[in-house]
């Protein structure tokens, strides 16, 4: 058992990753995420799901404020679930707790793991749960675009009637003192980029805060996902965060085989590797260009973007898609690789090989890219412990995570994936974990290639979940470990689906690392983590 | 120095030749005059506008700056604000919560002013509205629902040649 205390019983989840299950009351929710905690355990995943009987579900409405004496509810009364994904180095451990229809609320956990605020507030935002105690109630996912008592996914959730165009004020922490001003940038950016609002406090040139206000990209992910059959919420998921289309589709897969417990063709699995690779592979090579690109280093974009659209042109060519988009469904994989397409793929990474060892060498000795580089929004261990940054920005700062490592899957447990940590957690550091990540995976590529199983591409195709089932996935993607998880009906439909992005995570750690720095070297420390907005506003 | 300008004259241009305009993307008779378009052809500024994408178009609107598609090389340049810009470029559905940013966006635009719309979810809505086109609590689906659209350019995500021609279909002079 990943964890023990006297109120819990776990049991272990069907399907690829090493998950546990189990319900506990909501007293217990504390001590417990308190327990994982002092373990060294961090909170992946909060989202809550409308469990009510269907047709009863109708009093319960904003009414929040009478908040007050804890209830005990049986199991059969319960109407709203709250749900918690916690991760130790046993692995996953997904955590329920039923919370009464007339008065959902829960302990806030936001004080043991603080990168449960936004989570929080975004559950009470789209379902209307609430955190009793918890310090900080704004609201995050909602702006004006529905009323503030309705919530989107409530299963009586009247789209019409909750219509409003409210302004979508938001109190901002202001500071005060002498010389201190703001500067409002977004939602619409200078660059291409999603948009999002940050609010510097500034000094001259020099930030003393950043407030990050989001949710301008919400465009109800979690509702659509009610209306679809299982294998078109396959593409949805693969649309959460485009650039990690691939993680997604596969957590999905992954979470919905689990509940049909069904294990697909080895092959597919190796498929789906090197599929998660080569996203890496072009991502990294991507942000390495515009890292480069912020400091004034065109050469490096231009450099890098040529060797990635050579990676993006041989997807297109071998599996359809430049970003392998849909090529992963519940079940299996769309696409195969020929003989001569295994070919094409170790003169690629021959090539990406040689090319990337003479680009770092170039980068490693510019004064400039180095003196921009090294010591630009620092985010010390000790902080990124404290606040769960996770991924490849959580590595730089000594988080040693990755899911490839710690809980492989088929078939990364087969490949032995070395992990990149860097301890300084600097811009520089995120760079150097990007290229060490980058030769990693071309290796995993080969091994992949040289190691792909013979055999079918696609089991039978999922085509129905059966009733009353929780699934979960989870899987490093280039950011970080992307996590979904799925809920049916009684008809075996998807009930609820929630995908989480690890941007959640990083976001609030970004308002840290840049403290102290100048104003002009936010661009450079932003794509340094190069976060999710979509991924996150759902 | 010596390693980055070997590095340069070893790459080579890699500058492929532009695709042709494609009228069938147009959705709005082209409104301008021949001589602004011939203007506008050899000096064009874009602003983009992302109203609530999953950011996979946004990806390839990148990787239209690349060396292989180069379109600054034509004379195209994406601004940093759409004060300085002749054409929007826009995707996603439009959330709701961007409809007020879109607009004023649009507003701040100064004539004679091009919209292109980039991807399946700014054409009809896509994935993320029920029944094309459709809205939602939280989407209002298709660019053209919240501004004037001139040239829409489909796709999950659509070609960097694709979305060279949208821009090119905009300020072709063929009516």
């Amino acid at each position: 058992m990943p964890i023990t205390h006297p109120n819990l019983h776990l049991t272990k989840l069907a399907g690829a990753i090493h998950a546990w299950s189990g319900e506990i009351k909501h007293d217990d929710l504390q001590p417990i995420c308190q327990n994982v905690q002092d373990g060294g355990g961090r909170l992946v995943a909060l989202w809550g799901s409308d469990a009510r009987p269907v047709g009863a579900a109708s009093a319960a409405n904003s009414n929040r404020q009478q908040a007050g004496s804890y209830e005990k509810i049986s199991q059969e009364q319960s109407g709203f679930m709250l749900h918690i994904a916690l991760v130790n180095e046993k692995g996953l451990i997904c955590l329920s707790v039923p919370l009464p229809a007339e008065q959902p609320i829960y302990p806030d956990i936001s004080r043991i793991f603080p990168v449960a605020n936004r989570m929080q507030r975004a559950a009470y935002d789209l379902l209307g749960i609430y955190a009793h105690e918890g310090h900080d109630h704004r609201k995050w996912l909602r702006h004006g675009a529905w009323h503030g008592g309705s919530f989107p996914l409530r299963k009586d959730f009247d789209a019409v009637l909750s219509r409003t165009d409210e302004p979508g004020a938001y109190p901002f922490v202001s500071v005060e003192g002498q010389g201190v001003h703001e500067i409002a940038v977004g939602p619409v950016h200078a660059g291409i980029i999603e948009p999002g609002h940050f609010r510097f406090s500034v000094v001259g040139e020099k930030t003393l805060r950043l407030e990050e206000r989001f949710g301008y990209t919400h465009k109800g992910i979690e509702k659509r996902f009610e209306s679809m059959s299982l294998q078109q919420g396959a593409k949805l998921a693969g649309r959460v965060s485009g650039d990690s289309t691939v993680a997604y589709a596969w957590a999905y897969a992954m979470a919905a085989e689990g509940i049909a417990a069904v294990t697909p063709p080895d092959r597919t699995l190796w498929l789906r590797a090197l599929f998660l690779e080569r996203e890496r592979i072009a991502n990294h090579l991507g942000d390495l260009g515009y890292l480069g690109n912020d400091v004034a280093l065109t050469f490096g974009f231009a450099q890098f973007w040529i060797l990635k659209e050579q990676v993006l042109r041989n997807n297109a060519a071998l599996f359809g898609h430049r970003y392998l988009m849909d090529r992963i469904i519940p079940g299996g994989v769309t696409m195969d690789l020929a003989e001569s397409g295994q070919r094409t793929l170790f003169e690629e990474c021959a090539m990406l090989e040689r090319e990337v060892r003479v680009l770092r060498g170039i980068y490693e000795e510019h004064a400039g890219v180095q003196d921009r580089f090294i010591g630009a929004g620092r985010v010390e261990p000790k902080l990124a412990a404290r606040l769960g940054l996770c991924g490849l920005a959580g590595r730089a700062s000594s988080q040693a995570w990755d899911a490839r490592v710690q809980f492989p899957c088929a078939p990364y447990d087969k490949l032995d994936v070395q992990m990149a940590t860097y301890r300084n957690g600097d811009v520089a550091a995120r760079v150097i974990v990007r290229f060490d990540e980058l030769f990693e995976s071309l290796r995993l590529q080969r091994e992949i290639l040289a190691n792909l199983a013979h055999g079918d591409i696609l089991s039978a195709p999922l085509e129905k979940l059966p009733a009353h089932g929780f699934g979960v996935g989870m899987v490093e993607g280039w950011r970080g470990e992307v996590l979904v998880a799925i809920h049916t009906d009684a008809q075996g439909k998807l009930a609820r689906v929630h995908p989480h992005d690890p941007s959640w995570q990083n976001w609030p750690v970004l308002e840290h690392a840049v403290v102290g720095n100048i104003v002009p070297d936010f661009p450079l420390i932003n794509k340094s983590f190069n976060l999710s907005y979509s991924g996150q506003d759902l | 120095m010596y390693q980055l300008l070997k590095q340069i004259f070893k790459t080579g241009i890699k500058t492929e030749s532009p695709p042709q305009p494609d009228e069938t993307m147009r959705v709005q008779p082209q409104r301008l005059q021949e001589e602004i378009l011939r203007v506008l052809d050899s000096a064009l500024n874009i602003r983009h506008v992302d109203a609530g994408s999953c950011n996979g178009c946004e990806l390839e609107i990148h990787a239209v700056n690349n060396a292989y598609y180069n379109i600054e090389g034509m004379g195209i340049k994406f601004v940093a604000s759409p004060r300085h810009a002749d054409m929007l470029l826009v995707t996603g559905p439009v959330s709701r919560h961007m409809v007020t940013a879109l607009k004023r966006t649009f507003d701040a635009t100064p004539e004679p002013k091009l919209v292109v719309a980039i991807g399946d979810c700014a054409c009809d809505g896509g994935i993320f509205s029920p029944d094309g086109g459709g809205e939602s609590y939280a989407s209002c689906g298709r660019v053209a629902n919240v501004i004037p659209v001139g040239v829409a350019v489909s796709g999950c995500p659509p070609t960097p040649t694709a979305i060279l021609q949208g821009i090119l279909t905009a300020i072709s002079t063929r009516k």
